[in-house]
């Protein structure tokens, strides 16, 4: 994966074959121990712990738990090259949290990305499914909650209607200020 | 912060008024990008975007664009496939935005599927 919003859709879609029906994103920093913060929480099938064991071993998956794949172990690699780590907390029936720190000034950390482009697909793909997506970074503060899009357009047009995505692309070229 | 308010969609939403899409069943083409981890490290995520701009471009409202995991064919990956109500669905493989430009012009607005991005028409091969 060439940027971290890359590997958030691929997570995100993790999230989606457990049957969510929510995904909360959630980027954060903090600037004094130069870390960044992806979470990724899901209100999908959940794991056991045994899976959660295998989920970030890309030889043990086999597949008749096809819903994990390669995905986790690149983000968890792509976590520990900068000296960071990736923590995935999970509930047979609940859902799944993953979490991925990077050290945010490490010469191998991988930009964020094109994160709207991420949240076009996530919600063009699944319109039926809600996506709360909050940034608070120096480079980025962007809040979108499709619960509140689908109550303001009151069933006159789908979260996946192109001008909707527009308007959420938007929000991504809005500067600070 | 950029927050999205009730009130931009509001507003907007009588511009939008002709831009409605049906989008909820009943359509006459169905188009899938494959977003497996395969997929979207192959370059899926462009070929959706540039789907979506075709999308909105053309102002159809009879167009379906969805996504859906790995379909077992990573080393043909990014896919789309292209489903035309009540014909054989159309897997297309080794796609870049420019290629899916022309399979929406061509196919998905002209009906004529583009046979040279085709990896096999009407059903799934086994290799």
């Amino acid at each position: 994966m060439e940027d971290l919003s890359l590997h958030i859709l691929d997570i995100a879609e993790n999230s989606i074959r457990a049957g969510a029906t929510f995904i909360e994103i959630d980027l954060a920093e903090d600037v004094e121990k130069d870390l960044l913060q992806i979470t990724v929480k899901d209100n999908g099938a959940g794991m056991d712990p045994e899976l959660v064991e295998k989920a970030t071993d890309p030889f043990v998956t086999s597949r008749t738990t096809r819903r994990v794949g390669l995905g986790l172990p690149l983000l968890k690699q792509a976590a520990e090259e900068t000296g960071g780590e990736l923590r995935i907390s999970s509930e047979p029936g609940k859902g799944t949290e993953v979490v991925a720190t990077f050290k945010e000034s490490h010469i191998d950390r991988r930009p964020l990305g094109d994160m709207a482009a991420t949240l076009a697909a996530l919600i063009t793909g699944n319109p039926d499914m809600d996506v709360a997506y909050r940034s608070r970074l120096r480079e980025q503060e962007v809040e979108i909650d499709t619960r509140s899009i689908r109550r303001a357009l009151d069933g006159a047009m789908g979260v996946n209607d192109p001008a909707v995505i527009r308007l959420i692309r938007d929000l991504f070229e809005k500067r600070e200020g | 912060m950029a927050k999205l308010k009730v009130e931009d969609l509001k507003r907007n939403k009588e511009a939008m008024k002709g831009t409605v899409n049906l989008r909820q069943g009943d359509y006459r083409v169905k188009i899938t990008v494959h977003m497996g981890t395969c997929g979207i490290a192959a370059g899926a995520r462009k070929l959706m975007s540039a789907l979506l701009e075709k999308l909105e471009k053309s102002g159809s409202t009879d167009i379906i664009l969805t996504s859906s995991g790995c379909a077992g064919l990573c080393n043909h990956e990014p896919m789309i496939t292209v489903e035309e109500k009540d014909s054989a669905p159309v897997k297309y493989v080794k796609l870049d935005p420019e290629k899916v430009g022309r399979i929406f012009d061509e196919h998905v607005i002209g009906g004529r599927p583009v046979a040279e991005y085709a990896l096999a028409i009407g059903s799934e091969t086994t290799y």
